[in-house]
């Protein structure tokens, strides 16, 4: 069948549903399914330019969904509506002494727009900071969804234990979805105690490979870093830094550095930072946002492979990049054009592990695969996922994928 | 016995020798078992009320011999059910007439361990105990561990989304899985994940644990590896209520003190527990936490110390520090011989519900009066820190209708779970034990989704079909 689409794409004259409540917002996707139009889905819509451009012939936001639905912290549980600012749900939590472990970043200065990021798109993006290495991503953390199919129906997946095997888990689907499989109404997300004190070890002078070295050290063991960085020279930095981060009560704290520092004593002698400031440029890639006009990646590889990786593309092509995740994670500014883009791809395969053009401009999100490129029988296996949630591809068309 | 199986296919029965011909076309003659004696080994798990003989049993040795096998059953229509060790107590690994079994245990192999990277790739059927065992020379080890660890299985584990005791700290498998390598239902291979974090795309990764293998079977792994904490100890704290130790647990987590593992027992798992595994638990407490921290000398005695001033507050009767590695270990025995430990005294079901832990003076006292109006005994340990209890209801399987009744107050307490805001299954599974009672914790539309995805993977329905979905009513893709 045909979509009735819209030429450009979604603008200011572009409709605009806001519904208020999980029954409205079915019947605008029921009505959708059954004129047969699309629909683009968003939040806050601060990241509206992650992602392939979508045409949609109207947008649905969940802005006027808001609210805290549940929160206990003794049960390390918060529940939201999902258009309830992120911003809001941090205050909240940290009223109690606790947070969402999982750093969401803020990718406004990063992608140039403005607006409230929202509790729902943090689960829609599924993107992580830097203590994913230790208390997991975004998608570990949510522990129920309750969203609105392409058929229209209401669905509730998972709930707010953190222990449920109950069925299959959409939860995790519904992590990273991006909008494309149904409209989240609401969200429920395991959290944990904000640490007493947090302190960082700063390694001045490694290069590439000698601080992923020093980072794999660290995070073998048995002090539980929460934060492993590098930051290669460059973007005002006259030495490389590599980050080490502990958090804790403050004895322990103070002793895991003082371990820390004797194991990696072959690294220097580092320096020492206190707060969360250091980590939160590193969270949001602000090392990248000031090159305006480079295209932004984010690559998942295997820590072993970074050094590598990163050397294989910056041999062929000039940027900036930097590790977080121990090395596991690849931020790189580079030309926004098809060469670079084979360039990534190219050393992405040969090295292992996914790249994400997080920021590019739309004609290169346009032509170019901003997910990593499936293989045949796992993209069918997506293809074939995507109908059983939204069987007439109303919801966010080729924002992942072309075909999807 | 009042879970339904289905009809078995008679043309399926009927075709079995031309099946087995099939088979034997395609494995190694050690691979292919159609003995009477030699399939019964198969027949049940550790849901052992029930058994049902499988048509064959295949146990492959490599990838392609599952995926030659999958193509071929496929190809004939048969149903195909995946085993691990068989100690889902779910009723998971149960076979029907007219499948075949596909078991991955002599898929055992490690094959390799990145300690830099810290990664291990496994085979799917090594067991859980063994991955730990193969990386502790390095100080490292596997997280969840479930208390069947010695004998489970990886893929056991990822197809039921397995925890353990220590999973308020480390997650429960799906928060230690990096990628695997999966059979699809019509022989194909896929890689799904890998040494890296987070997968492009849809999280298959996220949706295949847990799926009971009903999406693919898997043949390997890659986990995460950890290094070992520096030291562990375990505090012994009785109370007088399962009022008190509820309000500790809720204290202790408000301090912002996160121990690694916070369990629970009330007074009948006390006593059978120390009974058979002479602990040292107080026997004149109502209710007992077992709370343990990690770290070094120094960290474990200020978290302990932390842990001891709030407990003091709820006016415990027993507060014991454990002063050597022998006494650790034996509050750790008596803990983890509780199935064993109930088993000696009694037949029993284990139930396995998740509950908002706020709820748990309430949940215990109703558990109580169910298994009391059905003239049973109850033992309840579980994870207090994320409320997923195993109420063991005792039973007399020589005293005719006594396991229905068992099985009614099970189903009773599960119903409950859900009402304050729980789940039917914390980690055990839905498996056929909880299959009818999916649609009281979940509305039609809900039901239809998962089913669905199902169907995205496996259209004939063929893998595991008997089991998660209400047998009535199931959706095509
Ligand atoms: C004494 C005892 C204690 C236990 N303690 C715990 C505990 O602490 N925590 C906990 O979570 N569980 C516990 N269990 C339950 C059980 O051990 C777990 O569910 C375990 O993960 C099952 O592993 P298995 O290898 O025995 O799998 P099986 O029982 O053989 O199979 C379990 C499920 O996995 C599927 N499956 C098996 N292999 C594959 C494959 N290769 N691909 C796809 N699907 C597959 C099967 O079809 C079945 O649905 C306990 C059980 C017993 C008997």
């Amino acid at each position: 069948m045909t979509l009735q689409a819209m030429s450009g794409p979604a603008s200011a004259d572009t409709p605009l549903h806001l519904p208020a409540s999980e029954e409205e917002a079915a019947a605008i996707i029921a009505e959708a399914r059954a004129a047969r139009t699309t629909l683009s889905v968003e939040g806050g819509g601060t990241k509206g330019a992650l992602g392939r451009p979508v045409r949609a012939a109207a947008r649905l936001s969940s802005r006027a969904l808001i609210g805290v639905t549940l929160y206990e912290p003794a049960e390390l549980v918060i529940g939201a509506k999902a258009g309830t600012p992120l911003s809001e749900i941090e205050e909240i939590l940290a009223e109690k002494g606790q947070r969402l472990a999982f750093e969401p970043a803020d990718y406004r200065a990063l992608l140039g727009s403005s607006g409230e990021p929202t509790i729902g798109a943090v689960a829609a993006a599924n993107l992580s900071g830097p203590r994913r290495i230790m208390a997991g991503a975004a998608r570990d953390a949510l522990i129920g969804v309750r969203f609105v199919n392409g058929l229209g129906d209401i669905v509730k997946n998972g709930g707010r234990v953190m222990k449920n095997v109950t069925g299959l888990d959409l939860v995790k689907l519904m992590a990273g979805s991006y909008g494309t499989l149904g409209f989240l109404t609401e969200v429920t997300f395991k959290v944990l105690p904000k640490p007493e004190v947090s302190a960082t070890l700063v390694y001045p002078g490694l290069d590439d490979s000698r601080a992923i070295e020093a980072l794999s050290e660290a995070l073998g063991s048995p002090y539980e870093v929460t934060g492993a960085a590098h930051l290669p020279v460059g973007d005002g930095r006259q030495s490389a830094q590599t980050l080490i981060r502990i958090e804790g009560f403050k004895p322990s704290v103070a002793y895991r550095l003082g371990e820390l520092r004797r194991l990696l004593a072959d690294f220097g002698e580092p320096a020492e930072a206190r707060g969360e400031s250091l980590w939160r440029g590193v969270r949001d890639a602000a090392p990248m946002a000031s090159l305006a006009d480079r295209a932004v990646w984010r690559i998942s590889t295997a820590p072993g492979q970074a050094a590598a990786l990163a050397s294989a593309i910056r041999g062929a092509i000039t940027g900036r990049h930097s590790f977080d995740w121990g090395g596991g994670l690849i931020w790189l500014a580079v030309e926004a054009d098809a060469a670079a883009t084979r360039v990534v791809r190219e050393a992405v395969r040969e090295h292992g592990g996914h790249a994400t053009l997080i920021r590019a401009p739309e004609a290169l999100r346009q032509s170019v695969d901003v997910f990593e490129p499936l293989s045949e029988p796992l993209m069918r296996l997506q293809k074939r996922v995507k109908t059983s949630f939204d069987p007439d591809g109303i919801f966010n068309p080729g924002r992942m994928y072309a075909s999807i | 016995m009042s879970i339904a199986f289905p009809q078995p296919d008679q043309s399926i029965l009927a075709r079995r020798d031309a099946i087995l011909a099939g088979l034997a076309a395609i494995l190694p003659e050690d691979a292919l078992i159609t003995s009477e004696d030699e399939r019964r080994v198969f027949d049940t798990d550790a849901l052992t009320a029930y058994r049902r003989m499988p048509l064959a049993v295949v146990l492959p040795r490599t990838t392609e011999e599952v995926s030659a096998v999958m193509r071929f059953l496929h190809g004939e229509g048969v149903n195909i059910i995946a085993r691990g060790a068989g100690t889902s107590l779910a009723g998971g690994a149960i076979p029907q007439e007219d499948a075949v079994v596909i078991g991955v245990a002599r898929l055992n192999q490690m094959l390799e361990a990145n300690f830099a990277d810290r990664t291990a790739r496994v085979q799917a059927g090594i067991t859980n105990l063994a991955i730990s065992q193969a990386v502790s020379h390095a100080g490292f080890f596997y997280a969840p561990d479930p208390s069947s660890q010695l004998a489970c299985t990886i893929a056991g584990n990822i197809a039921m989304n397995s925890g353990g005791a220590h999973c308020l700290k480390y997650g429960v498998t799906t928060n230690n899985l990096l990628g695997v390598t999966m059979v699809l239902v019509d022989g194909e291979v896929v890689e799904i994940g890998g040494a890296h974090l987070d997968s492009p795309g849809y999280d298959l990764l996220g949706l295949i644990t847990g799926s009971e293998g009903q999406l693919g079977i898997v043949t390997e792994a890659t986990v995460r590896i950890l290094r070992a904490a520096e030291g562990a100890r375990p505090a012994l704290i009785g109370f007088d209520s399962a009022e008190a130790a509820g309000a500790c647990v809720a204290a202790i987590i408000a301090a912002g003190i996160l121990p690694v593992a916070l369990e629970y027992m009330d007074k009948p798992a006390i006593h059978v527990c120390e009974a058979f595994a002479k602990a040292g638990y107080p026997l004149d407490v109502e209710a007992m936490l077992i709370v343990e921290v990690e770290g070094s000398e120094e960290e474990i005695a200020d978290a302990l110390a932390r842990i001891v001033a709030i407990a003091e507050d709820f006016s415990p009767r027993t507060l014991r520090v454990a002063q050597s590695e022998a006494e650790a270990a034996a509050i750790w025995k008596g803990r983890k011989s509780a199935f064993g430990a109930t088993g000696r005294v009694a037949d029993y079901i284990c139930m396995d519900g998740t509950i908002p832990t706020g709820q748990l003076p309430f949940v215990l006292r109703r558990i109580d009066e169910i298994v009391k109006s059905y003239d049973l005994r109850v033992a309840n340990v579980f994870h207090a820190g994320d409320g997923n209890l195993h109420p063991l209801v005792m039973f007399d399987s020589a005293k005719p209708g006594d396991m229905e009744k068992a099985e009614h107050a099970g189903e009773d307490i599960l119903r409950l779970c859900v009402e304050v805001g729980g789940c039917l299954t914390g980690e055990h599974g839905v498996g056929i034990e909880k299959r009818d009672l999916m649609t009281h914790q979940y509305a039609p539309a809900d039901l239809a989704q998962q089913m669905r995805v199902r169907a995205a993977f496996d259209p004939g329905w063929l893998l595991n079909p008997a089991k998660v979905f209400p047998l009535e009513g199931r959706v095509a893709a």
